[in-house]
Order: structure tokens, then sequence, then C-alpha cells
């Protein structure tokens, strides 16, 4: 039997892995030390599940175990990255590079350092949400100390060129940081061969918990270090004090260990059943795939069905989870700010649908997915004034619309 | 957000949902929002000229659940009224009986503006002066 509604927001979170929740329980009841106290079995045994959380994670995205500072989460990382490196070199210069597709933790964090004097590039994006290695290249500075493009978006699944983007960094002398949230763990992530300097990553969007994401801060060639943004106890080696997490980090040690373990043959099946939906969906006339196909996270899509708009289409697919592109529920009305970023109207950023499977996600599900939404955009289309007028060949764009 | 029954019953089950023949001088159409503020609602109304009483309604809506609700809501209510019981309607009245939330207002302002500008249309179609519509 289907349950319903069938859960597709996995960019958003994931469910929680029953082998992630084995593997902290002991954690959350008897073992349950301070990872910090030094003088007895208790502290010994909490340190422990710490150190080999490290280990875990260290593998996965190939680095030393002792350049992983654990956070609270990804916005917590991208904070201390981008605040870390304003701080910590502010000698050598006062500019940070990022691209208008980033995350609210990143903008938002930029516009922050704005305020405290530094001075940021927003680099605008193609069509497929790709940015431009010669607009890059352009905007780098002798006073460039931070480059900081996310690794796949959270929004369409595009991956950007990361081991170009980290050399041009690197040529001008400026560090690269990666929001990696919605890649690591899905695809592979190597922080040696990309050439990434600082990343920020979290455990909630492959399927370990809430509450707990990391920051990796490479040790050598070169040595980096972020100013902490948080005082304290000293943890972390003086970058993130706070007494650790340690369900939470042995949660994401097993994630990370499950996905390095499993992630072909999630990737296979994931990247098939995508196809497959996208395939299916794209049969309906005026559809289109927004962001780049090519260069795409394995388990996203997000696509724009025209002359319906996303948030009736939405109440439309009540049987499933989903997000849309349409901000129609703020009281702002103004849609995706990274679908806009790619050029789409804001027509059509209003009538998009954002995918995301999981490792959970059965082919069933998917089947019923597409039955479900074919039939609320074609119920939606034949309610829709857009829509008619399409089909009688009106150029909508010719209209005065009253703006309200 | 939560839906209130109200508009998932108009949003499942749209009374009126269609197209009138805009060339017949009975009939008024107001075409309403943009596309690019996510809703547009096209209202139509048929009027017998000898009662000056409105005989059918439809409309067509681009948007969110409410702003297809408040859309259906309004043909509902306008078919068997007259034309200045049409006019008196007000956006309260469908906020109220759709228990729309603060944020969804607006779907409730465009249904009243649908209805005064199909009015409008069917005046300005039968020699009256235009309706001095409000720009919300």
């Amino acid at each position: 039997m289907l349950k319903l509604p069938i859960y597709l927001d996995n960019n958003a979170t994931t469910p929680l892995d029953p082998r992630v929740l084995e593997a902290m329980m002991p954690y959350l009841t008897e073992v349950f030390g301070n990872a910090a106290s030094r003088n007895h079995p208790f502290g010994w045994a909490a340190e422990e599940a710490v150190d080999y959380a490290r280990e875990q994670i260290a593998k996965l995205i190939n680095c030393d175990s002792k350049e992983i500072i654990f956070t609270s989460g990804a916005t917590e990382s991208d904070n201390l990255g981008i605040k870390g490196v304003f701080e910590m070199y502010s000698q050598k210069g006062n500019h940070v590079i990022t691209a208008t597709t980033e995350h609210k933790a990143v903008l938002d964090t930029c516009k922050h350092i704005e305020k405290l004097g530094g001075r940021v590039t927003y680099l605008p994006v193609d069509e497929k949400g790709l940015v431009s290695l010669a607009d890059l290249e352009a905007a780098m500075t002798p006073e460039t100390i931070l480059v900081t493009i996310m690794y796949g978006n959270n929004e369409t699944g595009t991956i950007q060129p990361i081991r170009e983007i980290a050399k041009i960094a690197h040529s001008h002398g400026a560090l690269f940081m990666t929001d990696g949230t919605q890649a690591v763990g899905k695809i592979p992530v190597d922080v040696i061969a990309d050439g990434i300097d600082i990343m920020a990553f979290t455990a909630h969007k492959m399927y370990g918990p809430k509450g707990v994401g990391a920051l990796y801060v490479r040790r050598k060639n070169p040595r980096v270090k972020v100013t902490a943004q948080m005082d304290g106890g000293g943890h972390e080696r003086g970058m993130r004090s706070g007494t650790l997490n340690v369900p939470g980090i042995v949660g994401l040690g097993k994630a990370c260990e499950l996905a390095r373990l499993e992630m072909d043959a999630d990737t296979l099946r994931l990247s098939a059943l995508r196809d497959r939906l996208e395939k299916e969906l794209t049969t309906l006339e005026e559809s289109y795939i927004n962001g780049s196909v090519e260069h795409r996270l394995p388990h996203v899509t997000n696509i724009s069905f025209k002359y319906v708009e996303g948030e009736g289409l939405m109440m439309g697919v009540k049987d499933l989870a989903v997000s849309s592109g349409s901000a129609c529920t703020s009281a702002s009305l103004e849609p995706s700010y990274v679908l806009k970023a790619l050029g789409l109207s804001d027509d059509l950023a209003h009538s998009s649908l954002r995918f995301g499977l999981s490792r959970f996600t059965t082919d069933e599900q998917i089947d019923y997915a597409i039955g479900h939404v074919k039939e609320a955009v074609t119920k939606l289309r034949e309610m829709s004034p857009l829509w008619e007028m399409f089909k009688e060949g009106i150029d909508l764009s010719k209209i005065e619309w009253a703006e309200h | 957000m939560a839906y209130s029954d109200k508009v998932i019953d108009h949003y499942s089950n749209p009374r009126n949902v269609g197209t009138l023949d805009k060339s017949k001088k009975n009939v008024g159409t107001g075409l309403v929002g943009a596309p690019e503020c996510g809703d547009v609602m096209r209202l139509q109304i048929e009027v017998d000229e000898a009662t000056n009483t409105i005989i059918d309604a439809k409309f067509k809506t681009f948007g969110c659940g409410s702003a297809i609700a408040s859309s259906s809501l309004a043909t509902e209510w306008l078919k068997g009224k007259s034309i200045d019981e049409a006019l008196a309607i007000d956006n309260m009245e469908i906020v109220e009986e759709l228990a729309l939330p603060p944020v969804k207002i607006h779907c409730s302002v465009l249904a009243e503006d649908a209805i005064k500008s199909a009015i409008s249309d069917y005046r300005v179609k039968n020699g009256l002066p235009a309706l001095e519509l409000a720009h919300h």
C-alpha cells in the first residue's frame, strides 16, 4: 500500500536513516559524557565516539580527521567560514567573491561583512545556473581573500565547476570555500582533488540528524585558520567553542559512512528515477527544466509548468510534499531569487516545482507522482485564463497587465 | 499553510469555471492581476438587460488556492444579483466567508476588482461611462 503524502522534498531535509539512529542511540542514553572531560571514562567514551565520527567524515571527503570542525549545521558553518576568514585575513584584504544563486546562509553572511567594511562581488550565473570562469577571473583583485561558491544548488541541483573555480581563486592567492550542503554525501566530493580550502556541510541532508554540521578547514597547503565566531572553552582547535553534540556527531559520522559505501548504488538508482519522473512530466506541453541538465545532482529536478501558478499547483499535488519557486505564501509575493537569477521570467519562476528524491524513494512513489502532477497541471490549466489565451495564440507579453 | 475547508472545497470543486461569449453585448469581462505577480483572474458576467440582473457568471484563474476559491465564490454570489447588488460586494465578505489569512487578503481584493472590472466592461459596452476602478 502506498502511503500518502509522498515525501519528495529531500533538498529541504531527509529522513533519518534507521542505521544512523541505531548508531546514535547509546549516546543519547548511557554514554552521555562530555567529550571534553579528560578525567574519567564517561568523557573518554564520548571523545572516542567523536574521534571515530571524524574519521568517518574525513574518509567521505578525503581530508584529515583533524580538519573537521563540528558546528550546529550548514548555516553556522557558512557563517563561521565567511566571517572567520574575513576577520582572520583582514590584513591581507577585504574582498569576497560569491554568486547570486547561493543559499541565504551565504548571501546574508556576505551582506553582514559588507556592513563591517568588506567588499563583496556577487557573480551572475548563466541560464543553466553556472558561474562564468571569465567573470570570476575578471572579479579577482589583490584584495580578494575568499571565493565562496556552492557545490550544488539547493533549488535546481546545478553543480558548479568547482575545480576550475578553485584554481582561479588560488592563482590569485585567495582561499576557496564551498557550501557543500547539497553535494556532500550525494556526489563524490574530494577536498584535495577539488582544491577546496573550506567547506560547509550538514548531517540532515544526508539521512543524519538535524542540529549538527561541520566545517572542513584545510590544515596544510595552505594552513587555513578562521576566527572563532563563538567564544568559550576553545573547543575544536579554538575555532568553535561549545560542548560537542556527541549523539549528533555520531549520527553525522554514520551518515557519512553510509553515504560513502552506498553512493554509487544510490546515484545509479536515483538518477534513473529522477530521469523517468522528468521525462514523463516534460511530456506536458510548455514544461521546462530549470538549471543545468548536464551538471546536476542526481536526485533533483526543478520543472516549470507554464500557465499554472506554483502554490495553486502545490495544493493540487497535495499527495506530494514538494517545494515551489513561488513565494506567494510570504507577504512579498516574490518568486525564487535563484530561478530569477537564471533569467526566468517571474511567471515561469512562480510556476515551478522542485522534486528532491532520497534513498527511500521508491518506483511506486514516482509512478504515483507522475500521474498526480500530470492530472493537477491539466486541471489547473483548464482553469487558467493564461492557458486559454496561449491556446488562442494571444501573446501574453503584449497585454498591459494591471500590476497590483 | 493550512487552508480552510471552504477554500479547499472551492479549489477542489470550482463553481462556474469557463468562458462566456465576450462578443455579446450583454456580457462583461474583467481581467485583473498580472502573471508576474502570481495571479490573474478573469471574471465574466452575463446580464439580463430587461431586469438588470446577472443571469450567469464564469471565471478562470491563474493563482494560488485562495485566489481560485475567491473567484469561484464570487461567481456563485453574482448569479441572480442585480448590478447594484453586485457592486456592493466587499472583499472583506469574501475574506470572512473563506476564512482567508492576512497574507491572502489580496486574493479577495483581486476578486472584488474582477467583479467591478466586469461590470465596468458591461457598462461601456452598453454606452454607459466606465466605473472609476481602484487600483491596488
